[in-house]
């Protein structure tokens, strides 16, 4: 069991958690990921580490609850604990030599971007952060993001807050400007990922994107997590639990990963609404 | 003098209706009552040399036990297995002991061998309670890394000559393959609680939830005290075709359609983990694997069941008794066939249509086997021009798995060879001092009871390495 020492509400959908989980908080990098069970015959599922403090051996998770799984774990308290903690999986995001990057942050996907950015920034390198949201409610870590990036611009869909647009209208615009990276690294929804390597694809410069597909070990046994790279031409099949999660985007088949995740749509659905009348029930 | 029972047939495994069993979960086999396994006793002749000792991967005093069995000292028989066997339960069910032990017994000469499986799932099954002799403790501690077979062997066979053991597992569940892998309708799984949970009440300790290679290291295990490590982490990333559509929504690897089912109680009503079921399945595949994944997709309630496989039933690398299982239940059989193609539906004027990226089909090739080569292997080639569809809900692909990559990652100086597995020698050591291997992770894809042999035989060794260096 793995007790959970802190618990925020970041917003109406999204929670932040600190789990005790020494071993894992021990080797922890950013870009890994663990797979937790909220309890006994709860379903395995991978989420992100957003941080990590190896003193007092914890992990930081921020999740957004969009299924059965994630609104049980989104009930539990400070205090309590959840079954299962497994982890560090997946291999580190490859930060080395690194001096000028660009970080894009979509919805939840900006919570595994902060560790990313918090690193490079400790190693000296220049960070420009662009993260975006669909609406102002939904803003999670500003502050943590303006603290490690030389310069933050903040997106809304809607425009109730920074600037109104996607988070490709910034980024064309600081190519358009001249703006030199070594790296784009991006993390988000499927649909953003993709259209940001789109936009970053003329310029030739690296850009990195971060995986999250369906999967159950995550160790590499099952094969669930695969997802095809083209390389060469050549369609390249890759386990994102032990080749990824991260993967070169110009390489990814976004379309085949997008429907690949919704492959249990319906079910999740219900197990989402059953979950929800059945706690609804009992407060 | 015993009188003995010279019938020429085993005594049949009372079974399950296969129509009943093709809709539930429960266990096929239902083992042996009293008077046949004394029946069944009684047609071992007890030879002097009993060859079939030599058949058995861990050689198991095989007449000893059955001579238990004819006195009806259950316990005795219990107690004469567990000298060499840590897990008689899951053996006395999964281990293909007509290729081993009663593949040797002078009773198949003419006839049927004595039903040396049947025997030992008896007697483990009816063995309530067992005294195990324990060493004391000698102060020396291993690691284990996985806790399948070959772990579960290793860590038996150490803590009985009282070494500390601990076993790490990456999931949440000890067991390994045999939790994840084998059905519940072919080894229930309270059966793998009580041997581990045997070997907890003998003093290891299991971790769970510790992925070595990644939350440790092995040069971590060694720096914490242990003295020697045995992998046994399994078979790993599962293969695919390399055809078109693997990606498509419905095609999963037998490891995930498996893992998912039996490790994630996929298959009850209230499950929390998804699976697809129902509909028409295809099986890639011709191993215990496809014969298990055809069989729980029966079970999950598909209304057709088709296993496709390039050579012909001669071929089949399953066990007989299992394919002959999976055709009393219905399964059918597309042999000398093999998919070049995923076919999968994809409505052109509604890109949003719910059912585009999922499954429609499989378009197959006829084969036909060549002239025996050199080695007389007859390969399967394609008849040209020959191709078929087949309609499909879901494809399971079960054409064997390739080795792990994350503990040769993660390990300096670990040999592994051409295609992945650990390089080990007879005494399964690998290329690192007090570094110990078997089972998948070196083999590849192989059976339970080797992978136990291969257990027993580093446990062995290690014994003797810890006790040379003191």
């Amino acid at each position: 069991m793995f007790e959970i020492v802190y618990k925020k509400v970041l917003n109406p959908t999204v929670t932040l958690m600190d789990i005790k989980a020494p071993l894992v908080a021990r080797k922890a990098e950013p870009g890994q990921f663990i797979i937790l069970r909220v309890d006994e015959d709860g379903e395995r599922i991978p989420l992100t580490v957003a941080g990590y403090d190896r003193e007092k051996g914890t992990i930081r998770i921020i999740f957004q609850t969009v299924g059965a799984t994630t609104y049980k774990l989104s009930l539990k308290e400070q205090g309590e604990y959840i079954q299962d903690f497994c982890g560090p999986l997946g291999k580190p995001t490859e930060l080395d030599g690194l001096k000028n990057v660009l970080i894009v942050g979509g919805g939840v996907g900006c919570a595994i971007a902060l560790p990313i950015a918090e690193e490079l920034k400790r190693r000296g390198a220049k960070v420009t952060s662009v993260i975006g949201f669909r609406t102002k409610d939904l803003l999670i870590l500003e502050d943590e993001f303006k603290a490690c990036s030389d310069k933050l611009v903040v997106m809304t869909d809607d425009g109730s807050y920074g600037t109104q647009g996607n988070v490709c209208a910034p980024i064309n615009q600081m190519f358009e400007n001249g703006e030199k990276f070594d790296k784009v690294i991006t993390i988000g929804p499927l649909i953003m990922m993709k259209f940001v390597v789109s936009a970053v694809k003329p310029t030739e410069i690296p850009c990195d994107v971060s995986m999250n597909p369906i999967m159950i070990d995550g160790t590499g046994m099952c094969g669930g997590c695969r997802l095809t790279l083209i390389q060469n031409g050549e369609r390249v099949t890759k386990f994102a639990c032990v080749d990824g999660p991260d993967f070169n985007g110009y390489e990814v088949d976004f379309d085949e990963a997008m429907a690949r995740g919704v492959m249990y749509k319906d079910f999740e659905r219900h197990a989402y609404e059953d979950a929800c009348n059945l706690f609804k029930g009992v407060k | 003098m015993a009188k003995f029972n010279m019938s020429l047939k085993k005594n049949e495994m009372p079974m399950q209706d296969p129509v009943l069993r093709g809709k539930n979960f429960s266990e096929v086999a239902l083992g042996y009552t009293k008077e046949l396994a004394l029946d069944e006793a009684n047609r071992c002749l007890e030879c002097k040399n009993p060859t079939c000792v030599q058949g058995c991967p861990v050689n198991v005093d095989i007449p000893g036990f059955i001579k238990k069995i004819k006195e009806d000292d259950i316990k005795g028989a219990y107690a004469i297995i567990s000298k060499t066997s840590s897990l008689p339960a899951v053996c006395g069910r999964v281990c293909p002991q007509e290729t081993q032990c009663e593949a040797k017994c002078v009773r198949a000469i003419k006839g049927e061998p004595v039903g040396i499986g049947r025997l030992e799932r008896y007697v483990a099954d009816n063995a309530l309670t067992c005294e195990i002799e324990k060493q004391p403790k000698n102060g020396h501690k291993v690691a284990v890394v996985g806790s399948g077979p070959s772990g579960l062997t290793y860590a038996g066979d150490l803590i009985k000559m009282g070494y500390d053991v601990t076993v790490f597992e990456a999931f949440h569940t000890e067991g390994g393959v045999l939790t994840y892998g084998i059905p519940e309708f072919r080894l229930p799984k309270q059966i793998v609680k009580d041997e581990v949970n045997k070997l907890k009440n003998l003093g290891v300790i299991f971790m769970p939830n510790v992925v070595i290679g990644r939350t440790l290291t092995i040069e971590e295990l060694f720096e914490d005290g242990y003295e020697a490590v045995f992998v046994g982490s399994g078979a790993g990333l599962p293969n695919f075709m390399k055809i078109p559509g693997e990606s498509l929504k419905g095609v999963y690897s037998a490891n995930e359609f498996l893992t998912r089912s039996n490790l994630m109680k996929a298959y009850r009503t209230n499950a929390t983990t998804p699976i697809m079921k129902g509909g028409k399945v295809i099986v890639v595949g011709g191993g215990n694997v496809a014969m298990d994944a055809a069989r729980t997709a029966l079970r999950l309630g598909a209304e057709k069941v088709t296993i496709v496989y390039r050579r012909s039933m001669n071929e089949l690398p399953a066990r007989r008794e299992e394919v002959e299982n999976a055709i009393e239940e219905g399964i059918e059989f597309n042999l000398l066939t093999n998919p070049v193609e995923i076919l999968g539906y994809n409505n052109l004027e509604d890109r949003r249509d719910p059912k585009n990226g999922f499954v429609t089909g499989v378009k197959c090739i006829k084969m036909e086997l060549s002239d025996p080569d050199e080695k007389g292997r007859r390969r399967p080639v394609a008849i040209p021009n020959s191709e078929f569809e087949i309609e499909a809900d879901t494809v399971v692909m079960s054409i064997g798995t390739s080795p792990n990559p994350l503990i040769k990652q993660t390990t300096k100086g670990l040999e592994v060879n051409k295609w992945g597995g650990i390089v080990v020698n007879e005494n399964g050591l690998t290329s690192l001092e007090g570094v110990y291997a078997g089972g998948d992770a070196v083999t590849g894809a192989s059976t339970v009871i080797s992978a136990m042999g291969a257990g027993k035989i580093a446990a062995k060794a290690t014994d003797e390495y810890i006790k040379s260096k003191a």
